[in-house]
């Protein structure tokens, strides 16, 4: 282990990294600098690449063609107990013939770290674990045994630390407390987190920089908000939440706005939030920013609408309810309206037109899918 | 259930589903629990009271009646611990060689070769295949092999690893070749069995934390194949202390193993209470060495 790249995290850069499986090309010339200090979340479907990805800046895996920096060096042609990076396994990868404190204390060992033990024993200080220190790893339950893997890697404060799906075997509501807790930690030690995942929501929430990966690509990349509020593609549209999306073709193109004729409504998109300025393009919208407009009401200027259409199911969340509106033309467009006032506002077989406020359109390139990347409803894809 | 309500017809009620069980379980374990009285219970009893017993005064050679003579088993071990101590000895040093041959075999098999089905079976049944010949055949042909006038042996004595009148038919070294050949499947399956377990994860987690290979096998791998190396180890070691085939027929008067002086003091001598003794005390001892090796060895968490 190089020490001198270790410390307080360093800069991982992936240049034109490819890897092939046989004819399979799991990573299409992936190219990317992760800033020290950073928590960047690689998000996508199984199978995307993401994965193979992470393994091949641990050193598990070898690239085809392409190079790793860490903090600038050259990593790629190393073995993976030569660089300074520490994974946590999706299966957490404990040593079963170990005790918890030895299993955290492995990697110390192993670079000859003055007092592994004791630097071990803080690090579950840190997990909130020095109680299990003695225990042996199948004696813990599964959030104990991931909060060991966790303390096992960042005891090496290395480079970068990589995270495989690494709350995937958890159920949903220690999911939501390891989520603030990685979060705490990463803080905390302020090393350069890589956090893979399938899971969009866990991603958001911890993540400073999305990548979004499909087929051995990065789709996208940014902050959550900026990758939630303006998607490039529709897969990001439809991975990263939910979007509406609807097919037109170009009429008019100004300097701020264009103009989009969407089966016989015109609806206008800002043209920064525009991809494609011509031809057939897809209008998106996210269901939270679409307000339910009867008939006989006014919408104030600066705004799309569409329809009328016919309410074809309500989903009462508590939080908020989900209306599916039949609009003709556009087929089935899904609304989230937050309970304000309380209880449900609109029923099934209502007629209802669709509002929203021009700035909250984006405008994605004709060509794509619509329904790339879109997930079933428990977000496994 | 259904079937002995049938047999049983009104005498079987559904009260005494546990009755019914448990009298179903004994009637199951009765074969075997026959088997064991009448093959192993039965002659351990008779090789106890044989090894006490003393010849009749006067009597033919091989008449005995029983007795409670200790002495039989002082006389047999003041006689032959050498032949005890030559079997363990050379039980020992198959046992390591079976070992360190079996072990990198048994990983190949398990890990290098994972995920490549027809490779591992093929290199399994090539371990196998020694067994569908028969032992005494397998170890002629090592006679053949060590012979004076064999390769094994011209190309020893040209490269000096023997001298020039050397030869290894009748040797300890002999015994002790046939001993880990004829054992080594024992040693290798285990092992193999252990290791195709073994998550390859950890391995990945070993090189992740810093650990080289060779540090990753001693810290991470050999741990957690203990169980197989154990059981591979007793497999060798209990039957190689036992066996007197391979220092019949691979070697002289002076490689004589304890197993060789019960056969003769059994069917050539007709001194049946010095083999009988011979028998217990060899019994006894492999008990005791196994089970302060299974303690010491510390697998009982991994077993």
């Amino acid at each position: 282990m190089d020490q001198t790249a270790a410390g307080s995290g360093a800069d991982l850069t992936l240049a034109h990294l490819v890897k092939d499986f046989g004819s399979f090309t799991a990573v299409d010339d992936l190219s990317l600098v992760i800033p020290s200090g950073s928590f960047f979340a690689l998000l996508g479907p199984s199978g995307c690449g993401k994965t193979t990805t992470l393994r091949m800046v641990a050193g598990l895996e070898r690239p085809t063609s392409g190079q790793i920096l860490i903090g600038g060096r050259d990593v790629t042609g190393t073995r993976a107990h030569q660089r300074p990076v520490n994974t946590v396994f999706q299966s957490y990868a404990l040593f079963p013939h170990l005790t918890v404190l030895e299993n955290v204390a492995f990697g110390l060992k192993r670079t000859k770290a003055a007092d592994p033990l004791s630097k071990a024993g803080d690090a579950l200080d840190l997990v909130e674990l020095r109680h299990l220190a003695e225990r042996r790893p199948t004696q813990l339950s599964g959030g104990q045994q991931q909060r060991v893997a966790l303390a096992r890697a960042i005891v090496n404060n290395p480079a970068v630390l990589l995270l495989d799906e690494p709350l995937g075997a958890l159920d949903l509501k220690l999911r939501r407390q390891m989520q603030v807790e990685l979060k705490r930690i990463q803080t905390e030690v302020g090393l350069t987190f890589v956090h893979v995942t399938h899971d969009q929501e866990e991603a958001m929430t911890m993540a400073d920089t999305v990548a979004v990966m499909n087929e051995g690509r990065i789709e996208q990349m940014g902050s959550p908000a900026e990758l939630y509020e303006l998607p490039r593609t529709a897969f990001v549209a439809n991975f990263l939440g939910q979007s509406n999306l609807l097919r037109g073709t170009v009429l008019d193109a100004g300097k701020l706005t264009i103009g989009v004729d969407i089966g016989g409504t015109r609806v206008r998109v800002p043209s920064p939030r525009a991809v494609s300025h011509s031809g057939t393009v897809l209008v998106g919208v996210r269901p939270e920013k679409l307000h339910l407009v009867p008939d006989d009401e006014d919408v104030p200027a600066g705004t799309n609408v569409v329809g009328p259409g016919t309410i074809v199911d309500v989903s009462f969340t508590g939080v908020s309810t989900q209306y599916l509106v039949e609009v003709p033309g556009h087929g089935t467009m899904s609304v989230f309206v937050q309970n304000i006032l309380g209880g449900v506002g609109a029923r099934v077989g209502d007629q209802v037109r669709l509002a929203w406020a021009i700035k909250h359109t984006f405008g994605l390139d004709g060509a794509d899918d619509l329904a790339a990347g879109a997930v079933d409803l428990d977000g496994e894809a | 259930m259904s079937v002995l309500a049938g047999l049983g017809g009104a005498a079987v009620s559904a009260v005494a589903p546990t009755r019914t069980a448990r009298s179903g379980a004994s009637l199951l374990l009765a074969p075997g629990m026959a088997y064991l009285g009448l093959f192993f219970v039965v002659p351990v009893v008779a090789l106890l009271a044989t090894s006490l017993y003393v010849p009749v005064p006067g009597g033919d050679v091989g008449q005995f009646q029983p007795a409670f003579e200790w002495r039989n088993y002082v006389e047999a071990v003041a006689t032959y611990w050498p032949q005890m101590v030559r079997s363990f000895g050379y039980a020992l040093i198959a046992t390591v060689a079976a070992l360190l041959i079996g072990y990198p075999m048994a990983y190949v098999i398990a890990v290098r070769a994972r995920g490549r089905a027809f490779l591992q079976g093929l290199l399994l049944v090539l371990v196998i295949a020694p067994f569908f010949t028969s032992f005494i055949l397998r170890t002629i042909a090592w006679k053949q092999i060590l012979a004076d006038e064999s390769l094994v042996v011209s190309v020893m004595r040209a490269v000096s690893l023997l001298p020039p009148d050397g030869r290894l038919t009748a040797t300890s070294f002999a015994v002790v070749s046939g001993l880990t050949y004829n054992f080594l499947p024992f040693m290798t399956l285990p092992i193999y069995a252990s290791l195709e377990r073994l998550d390859p994860r950890l391995m990945e987690a070993g090189a992740d934390l810093y650990a080289n290979g060779p540090t990753t096998f001693w810290r991470v791998t050999l741990p957690l194949s203990m169980p197989g190396v154990v059981s591979g180890t007793l497999l060798t070691f209990i039957p190689a202390s036992g066996d007197y085939v391979n220092s019949v027929l691979l070697g002289n008067n002076t490689t004589t193993m304890i197993g060789q002086v019960i056969d003769s003091r059994f069917f050539k001598v007709s001194d049946y209470p010095t083999a009988a003794a011979l028998s217990v005390i060899l019994m006894v001892l492999i008990l005791g060495l196994v089970s302060a090796y299974v303690r010491r060895a510390g697998t009982e968490d991994l077993l």
